[in-house]
């Protein structure tokens, strides 16, 4: 095909890379949208961030029941020392993110709006601060069950965002058998790099990390799916994977959003997730690459999460990187750090695309938080919503081939059963995609948003 | 910092909003202009002129009424404009180009609540307006490249309002050009079954109004926008597959009766047709399926026309009659979720 190609690009040379259209297809899902990426934090090496005078750590860091604190006003603890029990088979314990003394147990904002109960420790500045206390146990010959209760001890719950609690995703459900586990690398937020540099960085922890969990859900394979614009983080992980065949790296196209749990499925093995159901359904279980490198590092060494690294950057950011963020630092020690906070003026948890405007800086960073991003004033002017032109762009984004036109219209009329009805707004997972396309500006993923918590509302009422 | 802004996600966007989207239809329409203007001279000029402007005043007007703020600044209204303006014929009296493009905005977009929300596209229900208001002058052409195009307007340009156009058979054999039918191409295949070549068609060699005579023009403009994804090319894909199958069919069948795909695809307005009158945001489809429907049935209903209609050209009706039913192809082809049962779409 070469010659073809280079024929037609005389004359048009400068204007349309006709390579690409010759260019072997990597592996994707139809619609989503390739947004500008600003992957410049991919190239730097993760660093330490300081601890801060204070740590706010709240108890519910993860989805499911909050944990129980079992420690008092005054008591000293010890990094990784557990300060709050896991409730239950859906919860996780906390870890003691510092050496330092509780200094109160009480509300803190959370990225939600509400006020959420965090234990606050004053951290001892002097101290060196290593890992205190660690609880490392046989694993040998461990599967299944067993050894989800010993990975629930360490408190790691799912990186990518989601924070499910890891052990209890890993587990099938009854009747279902697991014969993939997806393990997802493509980081397709703008702006976050996180996962890239864990991939570059610990490719050992991954492939530790997918045994574990492998051994947990019975997954005979496991699949990387990692996107073609990070090609050091493709080879590192190709170089540290095990002999056997049984962990393969698939590369898939750069576009958003690749990560999304059902566009990822639908990439690498071509299955649906059906509507209403969940991917271990049709026999997949799904795990972010910053999991399973967590998982591999702390659970041989039966030590608690205590910390993790978080992308930080955005126009407003002097010094962005990845930075190791002890669990419980709050925002605003956060970007004094990296020399942000006097000119941020909207600062966004995760990525640009999904992530979580907040409204205070004492906000601390939990297990879900992949990113911090902060920008400066934006122009009021360029975000004036016009009536919809009916023009479809959203219809050729949505990766759930929703309607986004139609719920939109019915969403203005208030018409919500109807789009739960009839235009499956219960399927929408709130990328962004129709909303980012839209030319008149109209909230689409709000109003969605909007209808699925009256709807939910109206329901628990009922 | 004092405070946060809060907005909800997502928190960047693709830059593409309502007036970069216009904007670039008007860019991609500018050149066609151009071409209409060296062809006819200052009376096309000025038709363009006028007919845009009293889009324009329609909106304000509207806005003024309505007590809204100023709509000017979406640049949808210029669009309506020169479009309608690239359907009349250059020799068309200013006034009556005048009352199409106010009947245009307020029949066509005004009266359904504006922007986005107009069922049929507003410049064709302006040219439906005159062609039934002013059947004559609609009709009447003027020969293209005549010599002193640029020194004078062509007599009909200046007429009075609501006054007939003066009588130009005499003004066109001033123009020295004997061989001039004052008929167009797919009149004179209907009513002389001459069908005019590709060549002529091409150079322009034939008479028409602009949107007529600039096919090729109008395809690059078309595939610019296109290829800015500033138009669905679906819609004039499938229109031009359409015709080009259908014509053939018939060509093949009968053809001493028929004229091949390639007059039926440069004459008439079935390149403006298909690029930039089909592909109104509002009044086409927006799911796949709907699409594809929705163009082959412009281009069906535009060959059924001028094969069996009364009328010599059919792209005006085709579409609106298309647009009439895009509400429905969109209805009864919503999109197979992903993960729900059912045929592909």
């Amino acid at each position: 095909m070469r010659p073809i190609s280079e024929n037609l690009n005389c004359g048009l040379q400068s204007s349309i890379d006709m390579s690409s259209f010759f260019k072997k297809r990597v592996a994707t899902f139809e619609h989503g949208i390739h947004p500008d990426y600003h992957k410049e934090t991919g190239s730097l090496p993760i660093q330490r961030l300081p601890f801060a005078p204070k740590l706010y750590v709240p108890l519910s860091q993860h989805v499911g029941k909050p944990a129980i604190a079992i420690v008092r006003v005054g008591q000293e603890v010890l990094r990784g020392e557990v300060i709050a029990k896991a409730d239950g088979m859906f919860s996780l314990p906390i870890h003691a993110p510092a050496t330092g003394i509780v200094e109160a147990i009480l509300p803190v904002p959370s990225d939600s709006g509400a006020m959420e109960m965090a234990i606050i420790i004053r951290v001892y500045q002097a101290d060196g601060q290593e890992i205190r206390v660690r609880n490392p146990q046989n694993l040998d010959g461990l599967t299944g069950v067993a050894l989800a209760m010993i990975m629930q001890q360490i408190g790691v719950a799912g990186k990518g965002g989601a924070v499910f609690p890891t052990h209890a995703k890993l587990i099938p459900p009854n009747g279902c058998v697991i014969d993939t586990l997806i393990v997802n690398g493509s980081e397709c937020e703008p702006f976050l790099t996180c996962d890239h540099r864990i991939m570059v960085e610990r490719a050992q922890h991954i492939m530790t990390g997918i045994d574990f969990a492998r051994r947990v859900c019975g997954a005979p394979r496991a699949i990387i799916g990692v996107e073609d614009n990070k090609p050091d983080a493709i080879a590192a992980l190709t170089a540290a994977l095990p002999g056997d065949g049984s962990v393969t790296v698939k590369v898939v196209e750069t576009k958003y959003p690749q990560g999304a749990a059902e566009t990822l499925t639908y990439t690498l093995l071509g299955r649906e997730v059906p509507v209403g159901k969940r991917s271990s359904s049709i026999g997949v279980v799904m795990n972010n690459v910053m999991t399973m490198a967590y998982v591999g590092k702390l659970l041989p060494l039966g030590e608690g999460m205590t910390e993790r690294v978080v992308t930080v950057a955005g126009p407003a950011v002097d010094r962005p990187g990845n930075y190791i963020v002890p669990l419980g630092t709050p925002l605003h020690f956060l970007l004094d750090s990296v020399g942000a906070k006097s000119r941020a003026k909207e600062v966004i948890l995760g990525g640009p695309m999904m992530g979580i405007a907040i409204a205070s800086l004492d906000t601390p960073v939990t297990k879900g938080v992949c990113g911090v991003l902060a920008f400066g004033k934006k122009d009021d002017t360029e975000q004036r919503t016009y009536p919809c032109i009916h023009c479809g762009k959203c219809v050729k984004a949505c990766p759930k081939k929703l309607n986004p036109t139609q719920m939109g219209m019915l969403a203005a009329k208030r018409e919500y059963e109807l789009m739960a009805d009839q235009f499956f707004l219960a399927e929408c997972f709130e990328c962004g995609c129709c909303s980012y396309v839209c030319p008149s500006h109209i909230p689409l993923v709000q109003q969605f948003r909007v209808a699925k918590s009256f709807l939910k509302d109206r329901k628990t009422a009922a | 910092m004092s405070h946060t802004e809060l907005r909800a996600a997502p928190h960047q966007h693709s830059g593409n909003d309502v007036p970069v989207i216009m904007r670039n239809v008007v860019y991609a329409l500018l050149p066609i202009c151009v071409f209409s203007v060296w062809q006819y001279g200052l009376s096309a000029a000025a038709l363009i002129l006028v007919v845009t402007l009293a889009c324009l005043l329609a909106e304000r007007i509207n806005n003024f009424v309505s007590g809204t703020a100023s709509t000017l600044s979406d640049w949808s209204a210029v669009i309506t404009g020169i479009l309608l303006a690239l359907t009349l014929p250059p020799s068309f009296p200013l006034w009556m180009g005048a009352v199409a493009g106010l009947s245009a905005i307020w029949l066509g977009k005004s009266l359904f609540g504006g922007l986005g929300q107009n069922p049929f596209n507003p410049a064709l229900i302006g040219r439906a307006f005159v062609q039934a208001a002013f059947p004559t002058a609609i009709s009447t052409w003027v020969p293209a490249f005549s010599l002193n195009r640029f020194a004078g307007f062509i007599p009909t340009t200046l007429t009075a309002p609501f006054m007939l156009p003066p009588d130009i058979k005499h003004w066109i054999k001033l123009q020295g050009l004997d061989a001039f039918t004052g008929a167009t191409p797919l009149a004179r295949w209907k009513f002389e079954n001459v069908a005019a070549s590709a060549m002529e068609f091409l150079t322009g060699q034939v008479t028409a109004c602009a949107g007529e005579t600039s096919a090729i023009l109008i395809l690059l403009c078309g595939l610019y926008l296109a290829v800015r994804k500033f138009l669905d090319w679906r819609i004039p894909v499938a229109v031009m597959g359409s015709v080009t199958l259908l014509s053939w069919l018939f060509h093949l069948a009968q053809p001493a009766r028929y004229p091949s795909p390639s007059f039926m695809l440069l004459s008439g307005g079935l390149m403006l047709g298909a690029w930039f009158m089909a592909t109104d945001m509002a009044s086409s489809p927006i799911t796949p399926r709907g699409i594809w429907l929705y163009g082959a049935l412009i281009g069906i209903l535009t060959v059924m026309i001028r094969y069996f209609g009364g009328l010599t050209e059919g792209v005006m009706y085709a579409i609106l009659i298309a647009n009439a039913t895009a509400p429905l192809l969109d209805q009864f082809n919503q999109p197979r979720v992903l993960g729900a049962k059912g045929s592909k779409s």
